[in-house]
């Protein structure tokens, strides 16, 4: 169900249905041979001189900048991921002084988690998407230096996907309590799943958790209960 | 100075605020390092309101995640729905007809008014002043009767829907609407006499939980604790949605982005607030409510992020569709989750009773922030 | 005989009467205080029990003294049951020196309507009201735990501070009568015919606001908050020990708003005692005048009560020593002054 959307499809490229290719058929009262499927919104191409400026600067690191829906996107690889994000907020182009956002998504099949962040420049009342990828194993640089803002996101990130932010001042869970084994928000972790241990120790009670046949996501075998 | 430590001797003293607690809103645990009088560090343990509604995202199709949504903020429950709904339409290229976008905007307005009177009452509560709790609340249950008019539920209502509103305004709605607005404008008066001179309440507030400008940028804050530190930026002028940009409003600031200069843009934002539903309740159109969708509701594969200003502050939904009738992910970027960080240097170096001033003035929902 | 009845009989009828009274009134200010309150919110308080909510008193001593009987732990067993006491006992021997009104005749006797007239009353309220603040004290420690102590000691430092400006405050009164005896400096505002209010306004304001804060009410009653950490030295106690402490608070309200009356008001005295066209208010008693007058200063401590927030204790103990302190030592000065200039009572 999944799909990468690293290279979204351009949906014009589902081929118009073939009745429309032989010599039309009579027309008949209801709707004729289906036309082809209106085109949905498609990633265009961003150029914009602040792109232009970080592609000079960073050269290899910026991979893509293009627009989805009137919205602006750049995907960064994330080697000199703080050097890039200082130059967003300090920069005289687009001074992007404010985070709104920082998060994860999960893509299981590339065994990858996609960061991104969102931040917004006072000056040209703009908002902008940068997205970084990274291994599931693998940690991401901070930005806590560059906005105090990241500092519980990043906690929000790892306590829900397990990403490891390096450099950050105090990367602990903060929503979930601090023993809990298990990262919800990944694909593999299914939506009724508890932490069987956790529930036994605080709660001294059984959690009852059941094997979902057919509705978990992923069957792992860590999470059968022994009473089945 | 003897050496043996005793009771009085302690230098620092770890005090736990919470999670139960009269003076914060909700289910939050504040672990205070004192020294005497002196606040040293504040920490802030969230979580126990926790319920996985992004993760719920992922598997309720888009329609009805709707109603998760409104138990998120539950004070303010209207925003939620607005900023989803308006999320996927963004994705899906349509917009709500007019007549929706009308009713949109009067829900909103009234809602934020009912959110800054709730802020109000129990900020004045934890402060002392017990009577402002109770005019307050007098205000809200007029508007929370509309509410229910309405939609049949006073607190998480589930007013709209992706492309529109469902509901038909009710005989005697714009009547009621008009009375209530006639009236308010010298309720937030009477608050005031009861508050703004006050020479306690400013002895409270004045100075408190100040917070610069740049720090404020820094630390993510918005909404009226930005706007409290100077900061001119209201996301219905900046980045106008759903018909903001046919009324007339002010956008109040303060200057010294302390507990008393946010009391004041609040208070400032409630008339605003009215201002707009007048307006608004004048020009109804009429007209569909609901735009053509289908009835499965599938949007393209891509991502969006759509943020409204909510009574708390920025509240973003970051949607990943991977074409199917279900989010790939649903972000709720929450602002009172992102203002609380700043508890801790707004804090430091005040007294034990400023916390639960400071707590009040961030205008925290716990739903929110642990969703 | 004569002696018996005089000395012994009326002073037991007079002690019963009063205590009677008093205890009812605290009784009925508690429910007085919900209402008045809530009207002032809006809303109605109390209206369940009885009508009106009229037997609710009633109810909450009933309910108090059955409570269950809960001492901490490693707690000071006795001192944490004398506490109350100690803070209750002196709220309630104030009022043997009050003048509740003048020298009446009853069945031929002249009796005046107060327990007893010794020649340093104000001296021995001040000095009684302190004791009070022992029993704070003990019960904060009794408790052996760390918040009702710190509770106990701020409230105790905060009563302490206050004192001393009500001592001063009270001074100029004291000047312009001449005498501590309380019936005395009613009778002193009787002869000079006005009111010391309005000779002296500005220690009324003092004497008041000190009061208020005294009483750890409103908006000075922040080591007694809700909504406060630490809090206060009530914190462990509960159903009649509780009780106890709550109803000193009320009786120690009841304290300052009659020596407010007594001082400055002219105790029993009607308005203008000596505008002789007014004389048709004579038709209320003193006790009455007395008990309306006293009514207001309670009223005015609920109305405190239900306006204002509190103020936080740093701010609290900055205004006690470093506004009223001076203003107290300055309205004494003043007051001295104009008294050698003007001659005895004016």
């Amino acid at each position: 169900m999944a799909e990468e959307i690293n290279n979204p499809k351009d949906e014009s490229a589902v081929p118009p249905k073939p009745a429309a290719a032989v010599p039309p058929p009579p027309p008949k009262p209801a709707a004729p041979a289906a036309p082809p499927k209106p085109k949905g919104p498609v990633p265009e191409p961003w150029s914009d001189p602040l792109v232009d400026a970080l592609k000079e600067k960073f050269g290899a690191e910026i991979l893509k900048a293009y627009s989805f829906i009137g919205q602006n996107q750049i995907e960064i690889g994330k080697a000199r991921l703080v050097e890039i994000m200082t130059f967003m907020r300090d920069n005289v182009i687009g001074q992007f002084t404010y985070l709104a956002d920082e998060t994860a998504v999960h893509w299981p099949k590339a065994e990858e988690f996609e960061i991104v962040y969102i931040l917004y420049s006072f000056e040209k009342n703009q908002y902008l998407r940068m997205k970084t990828r990274t291994k599931e194993w693998e940690s991401v640089q901070s930005v806590v230096q560059v906005w105090g803002t990241a500092n519980w996101l990043e906690r929000e990130a790892y306590d829900m996907f397990g990403v490891k932010f390096s450099g950050h001042p105090d990367l602990r869970r903060i929503l979930l309590p601090e023993d809990w084994v298990g990262f919800p928000l990944r694909k593999d972790y299914d939506l009724r799943l508890q932490d069987v241990e956790w529930v036994r120790k605080h709660l001294g009670i059984e959690s009852g958790q059941k094997y979902y046949v057919g509705e978990a996501r992923h069957e792992t075998p860590d999470y059968i209960t022994p009473t089945d | 100075m003897s050496t043996k430590e005793t009771l009085f001797d302690a230098s620092e003293l770890t005090v736990s605020m919470g999670p139960q607690h009269p003076s914060t809103h909700g289910v939050l645990q504040v672990k205070l390092k004192l020294d005497g009088e002196r606040v040293i560090d504040a920490e802030c343990v969230i979580g126990y309101l926790h319920r996985g509604v992004e993760k719920l995202g992922e598997h309720q199709t888009y329609g009805q995640f709707v109603p998760t949504l409104d138990r998120m903020d539950y004070i303010a429950a209207v925003s939620n729905c607005l900023g989803y709904c308006e999320a996927i339409e963004k994705m899906l290229g349509i917009t709500a007809p007019p007549r929706a976008q009308y009713i949109r905007v009067i829900m909103t307005e009234l809602n934020r008014i009912t959110s800054h009177l709730l802020w109000l009452g129990t900020h004045a509560l934890d402060i002392g002043a017990m009577t402002v709790f109770l005019y307050a609340f007098r205000e809200r249950e007029e508007i929370l009767k509309i509410f229910e008019n309405y939609c049949g539920a006073r607190l998480t209502t589930h007013m709209f829907r992706i492309g529109g509103t469902q509901y038909e305004i009710y005989e005697g709605f714009e009547d009621q609407v008009r009375t209530f607005i006639k009236g308010f404008p010298q309720k937030v008066d009477e608050y005031e006499t009861l508050l703004t001179q006050n020479r306690i309440w400013i002895g409270r507030t004045r100075g408190v939980g100040a917070i610069t400008a740049k720090a404020a940028i820094d630390i993510g804050l918005t909404g009226p604790a930005l706007r409290g530190s100077g900061v001119n930026w209201d996301i219905r002028k900046a980045k106008p949605y759903a018909i903001y940009s046919e009324f007339d409003f002010d956008i109040p600031t303060g200057s010294m982005g302390d507990t008393y200069d946010r009391y004041m843009v609040r208070m400032e934002e409630m008339r605003q607030s009215a201002r707009i539903v007048g307006q608004a309740v004048e020009k109804i159109p009429t007209g569909p409510l609901m735009a053509k969708l289908s009835k499965i509701i599938k949007p393209p594969v891509g991502d969006i992020y759509h943020s409204i200003e909510s009574p708390k502050g920025e509240l973003g939904y970051y949607i990943v569709s991977d074409g199917s009738t279900m989010a790939y992910r649903a972000r709720v970027r929450p602002p009172s989750f992102v203002n609380l960080q700043a508890l801790k240097q707004m804090v430091a170096g005040h007294m034990v009773a400023d916390v639960v001033a400071v707590i009040g003035t961030l205008d925290i929902v716990l739903g929110e922030i642990d969703r | 005989m004569d002696f018996a009845i005089d000395n012994v009989l009326i002073p037991l009828v007079k002690i019963g009467v009063v205590f009677g009274a008093l205890s009812g009134v605290i009784a009925y200010l508690t429910l007085l205080e919900r209402k008045v309150i809530a009207f002032m919110q809006v809303r109605l308080g109390p209206m369940r029990v009885g009508p009106h909510g009229l037997l609710q008193p009633i109810a909450d001593g009933l309910k108090l003294m059955l409570k269950e009987d809960i001492v901490p732990n490693r707690a000071d067993r006795w001192i944490f049951t004398l506490a109350p006491v100690i803070t209750l006992v002196p709220a309630f021997i104030v009022f043997a020196v009050i003048p509740f009104g003048p020298t009446i005749d009853i069945f031929g006797r002249k009796v005046g309507l107060f327990i007893t007239d010794i020649n340093i009353g104000a001296l021995y309220v001040m000095a009684i009201s302190s004791i009070g603040i022992l029993g704070i004290i003990l019960g904060g420690w009794a408790s052996n735990s760390k918040y009702p102590l710190l509770g106990a000691l701020r409230s105790a430092a905060q009563m302490v501070s206050y004192e001393v400006a009500l001592g001063f405050s009270i001074m100029g009164v004291l000047m312009m009568s001449g005498t501590l005896s309380l019936v005395g400096i009613v009778e002193a505002q009787r002869d000079s015919h006005y009111w010391y209010v309005f000779l002296n306004p500005l220690g009324f304001i003092l004497f008041f606001i000190c009061g208020v804060a005294e009483t750890n009410r409103a908006p000075f009653d922040l080591p007694e908050a809700e909504s406060e950490l630490v809090a206060g030295f009530h914190t462990e106690y509960s159903g009649f020990r509780f009780s106890l402490f709550f109803l000193a608070e009320y009786a120690a309200m009841i304290v300052i708003s009659s020596m407010a009356v007594t001082l400055f008001f002219g105790g029993w005295l009607r308005p203008f005692p000596n505008v002789a066209a007014l004389g048709f208010l004579g038709i209320i008693p003193g006790i009455g005048w007395f008990a309306i007058k006293v009514a207001i200063f309670l009223y005015s401590y609920l109305w405190f009560r239900a306006s204002w927030p509190r103020y936080r204790y740093d701010q609290l103990m900055k205004i006690g020593w470093q506004v009223l302190m001076p203003l107290a030592i300055a309205n004494l000065i003043v007051t001295a002054i104009l008294v050698l200039v003007f001659g005895g009572a004016k």
